[in-house]
Formats: C-alpha cells, sequence, structure tokens
C-alpha cells in the first residue's frame, strides 16, 4: 500500500470519529483538545462579561446599579470560572492537542479517559453556570473561606454548586493530569529522551505533576465542606471541635501551586516561539529545564502567603516570606534564557512576537509587585486591597493570557490550515494591550491608596473617584480588543490564505502532520536523534506520510501508537488503544445526576447516580485487553514489538501508579487535617469513650493482608510465566477481599460515631468511609478479573491486567495499616482515647 | 523598593528591545554558550538572589518592629475589638465602656487590639497605623498599634465578610494623654458611632 491517498483513507477509517452524533463518542485527542479549547473560550466570555458588570459598577462611587448581593455573586463568579473552566481547562486542553503531535505520538495513550474528562468539564461547568441564570450563584468569593461559606452564614445553595461543580469539574483537570504524565514518559517517538523532548513538553509535565500534587488538597477540602454543609459534620465549625484555618490551609495548599499550574505552559509557549521566531536554538535548555523543575518544587512551600494575615507564628511567617521570594530565580533563570536567545538570533517580528513582547512587559511588572508582596510588613499593609488584585491580574493576564494569545496566533494555521489577518490581530493586540495597562496600572495606585478588594461600592472623595472611573474605561477598551480577535478568528475560517505546511518554519514535530491535522497525525512513527527534527530533516513530513518508518501499517484495524521507555526512548511495546466509545459520556452522565441529586438533597438520587457511573466505568473497563472489541489474540500476532496487553509494564501500570499518586496525596491531606485539628484547632475535644472497636479493625486488617498477599503470588506466578491454578488462586483472593469488605463494614456500622457532633468523630468517619471505597473498588475489580481469566482475557500469555491492579491491592493495605496506626494507636500513645 | 523595581524594570525591558532589534550576525555554537552563561548566571541568579539577600535585610527588621512586643518588653493597654456581620464593637476591659465602629486611643502609646469575631472572618485594618489582622472564629489575635500624633484615622474591614462587607467602616481616635483621660472618665457620647447594619 504505497499509494499515499490510500494510505490515509485506510487510516482516516481506523482513526476517524463517528459521523453525526457519533461525534459525541469521540476519544481522538486533536477532537478532545478542540473541545476543551473552544468550550474554555466560551467560558471566558462569561467571565469577562461578569469582569465588565463589575467594572461599570466601581466606575463611579456610590452607585446602585447592581446591589451587593449581585455584585458578590458576579465577583465570586468571575474569578471561578475564568481559574476553573477558563484558564486550567484551556491550558489543558492545548496540552492535550499539543502533546502526541509534538512527541510524535498518534494519540494519548488513555484516550478514553480524554473524553470522560472533557464531560465532566463541560457538565459540571454548567452546572456551575445555570447557578447565574438561577439568581443563586455563590457569593462567598472563589477562595470560599469558611465560616462565610458554610450553612449558617451561606444558608442558601450557593457554596453547594460551587463546591460540588468545582469538585466534578476537578475530575476533567485529574484525568489530563493522569494521561499527560504517561504519555510523555511512555509513547515519545523512538530517540526522543528526554533531553531531546521539545521544551513545551517539560513544561507540560511539570503542570501535569502539579496538577497530581496540587488538586487532592481541594477535592478533600470541598468534600470534607460539603459534608459540613449537608450534613453538618464540623470539620471547620470551633463549636464541634474544627477550625475554619484548616480550610485556608487546604485552599492555598492547591491554590498557590494553581497559579504556577497555569503559568508554566503559558512559559512554555514563550519558549517554543522565541526561538522559531529568533531563528535559533534555545538558549540555556538545560537550565531552562532546572527552572522549571524548581518552580514546581518550591510553588508547594508558599501557601502560606496568602495567610500572612490571620495571626501566624513569626518564624513560619520569615520562612514562607523568603520561599516566596526564591521563586523569581527560576523565573529571572527563565526571562534571561529568553534574552539570550532573541540576543543571539535574528528576530522575525510577527504577529506572535507582539504578543510575547506585551507577555514579558506585563509579568516582568506583576513578578515585582510579587516580591515586594511577598515581604510580610508590605503585605500587612496591602493584603487584601486592589494592589492585590492589580498584582494578580499582572501575573495571570500577563503570564498566561497574553502567551495563549501568542499560541493562539502561531498554531491557528496548525489547527485551521489558514492564516488570520494581521491587519485587525494588531488592533486587537494594541487595543487589549493599552486597555489592560489602563484597568491595572492604575489599579496599584487605588490599591495604595488604600481601597479594599470585593466591596460594591465606596464613598466619594477618598480619592479613588478618578482612578476607578478609568480602569473601567480601560476596562472596555480591553474588552473591544478581545472583540477584535475573536471576530478575526471567526472571519479567518472562512477568508483566511491557506497556509503552506510549517508556515513559521518550526523545528518541532507537530508541523510534520497536516494541516488541518488528520486524526492519526503521523502514517508512521520516524526516529528522532536531535532537539530540532524539522530543522534537520525539512523532508520529513513527506516520509512520515509515505509510511517510511516505525508501524507504518494499518490493515489489523486497530488503532496503535508506539510504546518506549521513561528515559532513553527506546521502543519497548506497540500500545492498542481504544476506538470511539460512548463509556465516558454515559459515566459522566452518571456523575453529573450524582452532582445534581446532591445538589437538591435528593441523597437516594444520588446513591442510583454513583452506582450507575461505577456500573458504566466498570463496563468500560471491560473492553481491554483480549477483549474482542480491543485486540484479541490473532494467529499472526506481533511479537517484535509485542501489544502492550501482552506485557508486564505497560501504560496501565503506570497509570495506575500515577493515579494513586493523587490519591496518596488526598489521603496526606486528610492526614495533616487529622493532625492539625489535633494539635491546632481551639476547642478540639474527645468523645466521652471508645466507640471503635480497635480489636475489630484488626482483624479486618489481617483478612486484607491475606488478601493482598494471595494476590500478589498470583500476579508474581503470572510474571513468571505460569497460569495453572489461576483461577482457583483468584477465587480465593476474592473471598478472602469480601470477608475483608464484610468485616470493614461490620465494624464501620457497629462503631457507633458521631460525626454531626464532633470533628474528631467526623475526621475518623471520613477516612474510614475512605478505607472502605477502596477495599470496595479492589474487591470488585478482583471479581472481575476472576470472570476474565475464566474468559481467557487474562493468562500466562496475557499477564497485563492482574499486573495493573496489583499496585492498588498494595495501595489499599498500605493506607489500612497507615490508618490504623495514625487514628488509633498514635492518639493512644498520647493518652487520649481514641 | 519601588524606584529599584522601576530600575530593573525599565532595565529588562531596554535590553529585550535591543535583543530582539539587534542584527548579531553569525554566531557560532560556542559563543551563543558564552552568551548563555553569562546572561543566566549573571541576569537569572545573581540579580533576583541580590534583591531579595537586601530586601530582607530591610524586611525582616521592619516586620519585628511591627509586631507586638512580648509582654515583658513594655505594658501596652489592652482595648478588645469583636467583630460582628457588620460593625465593630469596641470593649474597654479595664474601664465598663463599649463603642461602636469608633475607637478612642492615646497617642504616641503602643495599644494592643484583641481581636475576636461574633461570626465570619473579618480583617481589622486601619492603613496609616500600621498592617491588618483577621478575626478568626474560636482566636483572639492581637495587634499593636501606636499613633504618632492626635487625630482621627479610618480604618475598615480588609477581609470580604458577605453583604455588607462595603460598610464596616470604623474611626480611631488619637487623643492626646490629658484628653484621653478626660474621656475615659467622661465618655461623651459623640465617639459612640452608629450601629451600622
Amino acid at each position: 500500500m504505497t499509494d499515499p491517498r490510500a494510505r490515509h483513507q485506510a487510516f482516516e477509517k481506523v482513526w476517524g470519529n463517528l459521523p453525526g452524533f457519533g461525534t459525541l463518542a469521540a476519544v481522538n485527542h486533536t477532537s478532545i483538545g478542540l473541545r476543551f479549547m473552544v468550550t474554555g473560550m466560551l467560558f471566558f466570555l462569561v467571565g469577562g462579561l461578569l469582569a465588565m458588570l463589575v467594572r461599570t459598577q466601581l466606575a463611579l462611587p456610590e452607585q446602585e446599579i447592581i446591589g451587593p448581593e449581585a455584585y458578590n455573586q458576579f465577583f465570586t463568579m468571575h474569578g471561578t470560572v475564568m481559574m476553573f473552566l477558563f484558564a486550567i481547562p484551556v491550558l489543558e486542553g492545548l496540552a492535550l492537542y499539543m502533546i502526541p503531535k509534538m512527541i510524535g505520538a498518534r494519540d494519548l495513550v488513555f484516550p478514553r479517559i480524554s473524553s470522560l474528562g472533557y464531560y465532566c468539564y463541560l457538565f459540571g461547568g454548567l452546572i456551575i453556570l445555570s447557578s447565574l441564570f438561577l439568581g443563586i450563584a455563590p457569593d462567598s468569593g472563589w477562595f470560599m473561606y469558611t465560616p462565610l461559606s458554610s450553612a449558617e452564614y451561606a444558608p442558601g445553595p450557593g457554596s453547594d454548586f460551587w463546591l460540588l461543580g468545582i469538585t466534578f469539574v476537578e475530575i476533567s483537570a485529574m484525568a489530563a493530569g493522569i494521561e499527560l504524565t504517561v504519555s510523555i514518559l511512555r509513547s515519545r517517538a523512538p530517540g526522543m529522551t528526554l533531553t531531546r523532548m521539545p521544551i513545551f513538553c517539560w513544561y507540560i509535565l511539570a503542570m501535569a505533576l502539579m496538577i497530581i500534587f496540587g488538586f487532592p488538597p481541594l477535592i478533600l477540602g470541598s468534600i470534607l465542606l460539603e459534608l459540613e454543609r449537608a450534613a453538618g459534620w464540623p470539620f471547620f465549625e470551633v463549636a464541634g471541635g474544627g477550625d475554619p484555618l484548616l480550610w485556608q490551609h487546604l485552599f492555598w495548599l492547591f491554590g498557590h501551586p494553581e497559579v504556577y499550574i497555569l503559568f508554566l505552559p503559558a512559559a512554555g509557549i514563550v519558549s517554543t516561539l522565541i526561538p522559531v521566531f529568533a531563528r535559533r536554538p534555545l538558549v540555556g535548555y538545560r537550565w531552562i529545564v532546572l527552572s522549571i523543575l524548581l518552580i514546581g518544587f518550591i510553588s508547594f512551600g508558599l501557601w502560606v502567603h496568602h495567610m500572612f494575615t490571620v495571626g501566624i507564628p513569626q518564624l513560619a511567617q520569615a520562612f514562607f516570606s523568603v520561599a516566596s521570594m526564591l521563586v523569581a530565580v527560576p523565573t529571572a533563570i527563565q526571562v534571561f534564557a529568553w534574552l539570550a536567545t532573541l540576543w543571539t538570533g535574528r528576530v522575525a517580528f510577527s504577529l506572535p512576537m507582539l504578543w510575547i513582547f506585551g507577555f514579558l512587559i506585563i509579568f516582568v511588572c506583576g513578578g515585582l509587585t510579587g516580591v515586594m508582596l511577598a515581604l510580610v510588613p508590605f503585605n500587612w499593609q496591602v493584603h487584601d486591597t486592589h494592589f492585590v488584585v492589580a498584582h494578580l491580574h499582572y501575573v495571570l493576564v500577563g503570564g498566561m493570557f497574553f502567551p495563549l494569545m501568542a499560541g493562539l496566533y502561531y498554531w491557528l494555521p496548525h489547527i485551521s490550515g489558514r492564516m488570520p489577518s494581521e491587519r485587525l490581530g494588531y488592533w486587537g493586540f494594541w487595543l487589549t494591550f493599552i486597555g489592560f495597562n489602563a484597568t491595572f496600572l492604575l489599579m496599584h495606585l487605588t490599591g495604595l491608596l488604600g481601597m479594599p478588594r470585593r466591596v460594591y461600592t465606596y464613598e466619594a472623595g477618598l480619592g479613588w473617584d478618578w482612578l476607578n472611573l478609568l480602569s473601567s474605561v480601560g476596562g472596555f477598551i480591553m474588552s473591544a480588543g478581545i472583540a477584535l480577535i475573536l471576530m478575526d478568528l471567526l472571519l479567518h475560517f472562512r477568508f483566511g490564505k491557506p497556509a503552506s505546511r510549517n508556515p513559521w518554519n518550526a523545528d518541532t514535530l507537530e508541523w510534520a502532520t497536516n494541516t488541518p491535522p488528520s486524526a492519526y497525525n503521523f502514517g508512521s512513527i520516524p526516529d528522532i536523534d536531535s532537539r530540532h527534527p524539522l530543522w534537520d530533516d525539512p523532508g520529513l513530513p513527506d516520509s512520515i506520510a509515505a509510511g517510511d518508518h516505525h508501524i507504518p501499517e494499518i490493515d489489523h484495524g486497530r488503532r496503535e501508537l508506539l510504546g518506549t521507555d521513561a528515559i532513553g526512548a527506546r521502543v519497548r511495546e506497540v500500545m492498542h488503544i481504544p476506538t470511539n466509545s460512548w463509556w465516558p459520556l454515559c459515566a459522566a452522565l452518571g456523575l453529573a445526576l450524582v452532582c445534581i441529586s446532591l445538589l437538591v438533597r435528593v441523597y437516594p438520587l444520588a446513591l442510583f447516580g454513583l452506582v450507575i457511573a461505577g456500573i458504566f466505568l466498570f463496563r468500560w473497563s471491560w473492553e481491554n485487553g483480549a477483549h474482542p472489541k480491543a485486540a484479541p489474540l490473532g494467529v499472526n500476532e506481533r511479537t517484535d514489538p509485542p501489544l502492550h496487553s501482552r506485557t508486564t509494564d505497560g501504560p496501565g501500570r503506570w497509570g495506575m501508579i500515577v493515579t494513586l499518586m493523587a490519591d496518596a496525596t488526598l489521603y496526606l491531606s486528610l492526614l495533616f487535617g487529622w493532625f492539625y485539628l489535633w494539635t491546632v484547632s481551639p476547642d478540639w475535644r474527645l468523645p466521652e469513650e471508645t466507640r471503635l472497636s480497635t480489636s475489630g479493625l484488626m482483624a479486618t486488617g489481617v483478612l486484607l493482608t491475606l488478601t493482598v498477599f494471595r494476590y500478589r503470588r498470583l500476579t508474581e506466578r503470572l510474571r513468571a510465566g505460569q497460569d495453572s491454578g489461576l483461577w482457583p488462586a483468584s477465587v480465593q483472593t476474592s473471598v478472602l477481599a469480601l470477608l475483608h469488605l464484610g468485616s470493614l463494614i461490620w465494624v464501620i456500622a457497629s462503631a457507633g460515631l458521631e460525626p454531626g457532633a464532633l470533628a474528631h468523630d467526623a475526621v475518623l468517619s471520613v477516612m474510614l468511609y475512605y478505607l472502605l471505597f477502596h477495599s470496595l473498588v479492589a474487591t470488585l475489580a478482583s471479581l472481575l478479573q476472576s470472570a476474565r481469566i475464566k474468559l481467557g482475557y487474562v493468562s500466562a500469555h496475557l499477564p497485563y491486567e492482574a499486573i495493573v491492579l496489583k499496585p492498588f491491592w498494595i495501595y489499599t493495605l498500605a493506607i489500612f495499616w497507615i490508618s490504623y496506626t495514625a487514628f488509633l494507636l498514635l492518639p493512644l500513645a498520647w493518652g487520649g482515647s481514641p | 523598593m519601588f524606584g529599584f523595581s522601576v530600575v530593573v524594570m525599565a532595565a529588562l525591558y531596554g535590553l529585550w528591545w535591543y535583543a530582539m532589534r539587534r542584527d548579531p550576525g553569525e554566531i557560532s555554537d560556542q559563543q551563543a554558550q558564552r552568551h548563555q552563561n553569562r546572561w543566566v548566571i549573571w541576569g537569572g541568579l545573581a540579580l533576583p538572589i541580590g534583591s531579595i539577600t537586601l530586601l530582607l535585610a530591610f524586611g525582616i527588621p521592619a516586620g519585628h518592629r511591627m509586631l507586638p512586643l512580648p509582654p515583658a518588653e513594655g505594658e501596652a493597654l489592652v482595648i478588645e475589638v469583636k467583630a460582628h456581620q457588620w460593625f465593630w464593637q469596641v470593649r474597654y476591659p479595664e474601664r465598663d465602656i463599649e463603642l461602636i465602629n469608633a475607637l478612642v486611643i492615646p497617642a504616641n502609646t503602643p495599644v494592643d487590639i484583641h481581636l475576636t469575631t461574633a461570626d465570619v472572618i473579618h480583617s481589622f485594618w486601619v492603613p496609616r497605623l500600621g498592617g491588618k489582622l483577621d478575626t478568626i472564629p474560636g482566636r483572639t489575635n492581637v495587634l499593636r498599634l501606636e499613633a504618632d500624633r492626635t487625630g482621627d484615622f479610618h480604618g475598615q474591614c480588609a477581609e470580604f465578610c458577605g453583604a455588607g462587607h462595603a460598610h464596616m467602616p470604623f474611626v480611631v481616635t488619637a487623643k492626646s494623654a490629658e484628653d484621653y483621660q478626660q474621656w475615659l472618665n467622661n465618655p461623651d457620647a459623640r465617639t459612640q458611632g452608629d450601629r451600622d447594619d
């Protein structure tokens, strides 16, 4: 099959989306990435509209256009929409779209998870937005500080919309984080070692890892706060032994890394574009990689700088102050590496470069005010004033939006195959740039003059009047700029000049695909031996399309990727990935049902939704491995390299381990909460008598240990290629698991905890339900494994699935005994009753 | 601090602009490597580390001065302030005086404000007298203030606390020592601000 057109058609048949409504079952990363970006932009318009309403209200003193109730909803929703429904999803979308193309892969390794993530994002976003139209939007600020957001002071459903909706949307971030990490580590083109990876992939890898470690504290915090609001479990309520500051810790433990989660991909765009337009390889690639890793690391040690005014010890303040300033170092390394690249190159000026220049001007200014804010005495002065509003918009708009626009103009020809209009683009840039600075530069001064944040109006004559008026005018100029950009974007699909292939003469592989890209990206996967494959070999796109490289076959009808090892990118296996599937949509609909029924507080319906979502998810997992819809055993099995489901270290195991890292972060946040409340909470109380049966828990723990050891032996025999007695061994595991599960349920039911009365019992209950959830999932998965062994989907020749499940069992065992120690034994040792 | 920031900013903008405009001619990889080391080490490491050191050398002592002194080093006057949605309740524990949205303090004397809350988190802030401190349920935070002249100082709530957040101002009146004593003996009605809820 050498005819390129016939090859293309054969590939499209396997890789294309279903026609018509079937497109909803699409799992392809190009489709999903674009959907994320388009949806994100629509939410951006909503967030922008809210900002305009806010600026209208503040334009003149003592206005009553919008009352305080509506104003509070608007600024809360502006922050929430921009952060959670625009900034993160758009960057995730960009990464989902771009990463496989940059690393020379045909898709991400878990395509159905991309699709699930998108639907969770879409449904969650719509649920949150619906509250605005019902007039019951959250109004406690995007940071939701308790007790202002708790049931007593926010009795309406607004806070519930926030907590449930955001947690739902968060699933998509976690999905993207896991998927991008595994894809970048395990599916790069052969020869693309870590040090030859495009710099953008480093940024995205860091972002994905930060999502994995950064989001779980917020997810836990939201679950706890929602439990407090709905069931009265007093985690954050002083009267019950809780502490409102615990919320602030959990929130900012997420909230500060979040800023860098937004900044890193945007900086990645800058680092990608500058060498292309300077026509010179990026200077200081290793320095930049180092600084990316440093940023990722330091950003987890900064959260307390959002809490300098809550009255925390001085030593802690000094520590977090220094840590906050240290972030300036890796940031400065990047800025100067970019400068050096421009210095040594001959710069071609064009629209994306203009946005990069705008980025630099705004971001440097925001960075410098950031260093000022890290200084504790100065922070006390301007914290919660408009100075901080100005600072955060300089950092976020400058550090995220401007590079995003640069990236948009740079990659637009890739997405549409057409060039946008230069003239409209210039106007759009200058209006946005001037409007932005008019709004926010002045706002620094407004803040220094003492205007606090989040006030819906202010008295005349305090010196704030003209500043606010000019800020509002600036805001409207910026909106005009964004309207022009939008117009340019829409018009170019119709009237744009067709783009030549690789119009900017870039060096990275994404420009080796067709523009617009075909569903399979690459007709064959080339060997990579430098950081600049397209500069070294401009003929690469043609030889890729002609099928001159790895895995050019398609007549097997499977979607295939090349699996390579994490560091050296040597070929390890051929991954066969799932085709279009309805299960992600079904599961997301089930979860949406859970979310909505929790909102209207119909709990049986929520339970029903959870069960059907669970059924859909397990049904989805059924179509794997040697299932007829995946890769059934064939007569002419590929052996060199083998299919991944015939190996013991495929992407599933990596995905499982990365997921467990996120899960462990959630668990550590819970442990943090337990110790925090125990030591710091002002009114921490213990129940009068021990209610939880320590020995009963010990017994169920022994059963769990036996289960896991049995399972471990089973997998070890499989690894050694022996499958005699596999079925009985699997049944034994399942029976032991069921016994453990039953006894755990009995221990919890007979404990008689009072989570509604005491924070102590509430945390203990969350811990027990967390253990129960893991035991339940592991048991169900083991039962399914037994069935699959019976059907011949798991055997010595197909050991993959059993080995994917193993880390989950080990994790379940580990958290059980850690909980037993931390929640029961340690308090006993301290002399209290557990 | 501002002057330094502006200089750094202007210098960066200038360099960046020049770097985009300049024609480097042919540059070998070794030369590029030298450029890299020069820029990254001086601009990326030396500049921020130097600035941070300077900033901390100046900032940490300033922070010390603003914190409440340990009790042994000086007896300060104690005033209790309880924040409510949406007003400030001010008590003088040694006298039986209670004010709403108003404090009277002696000038040139350290005053410890003991901050508590009746409901949600608020933040006590008098911009001209010092930093702000939050009122946290279940806790008492102590803020030390000292007015260096007599007169009225405006204050307001600086932590978002719900629908009435914008309408939570208060006034701190600093009086000379004699006037303050006189006021303590006869707190007149004028300073008893209106409860605004």
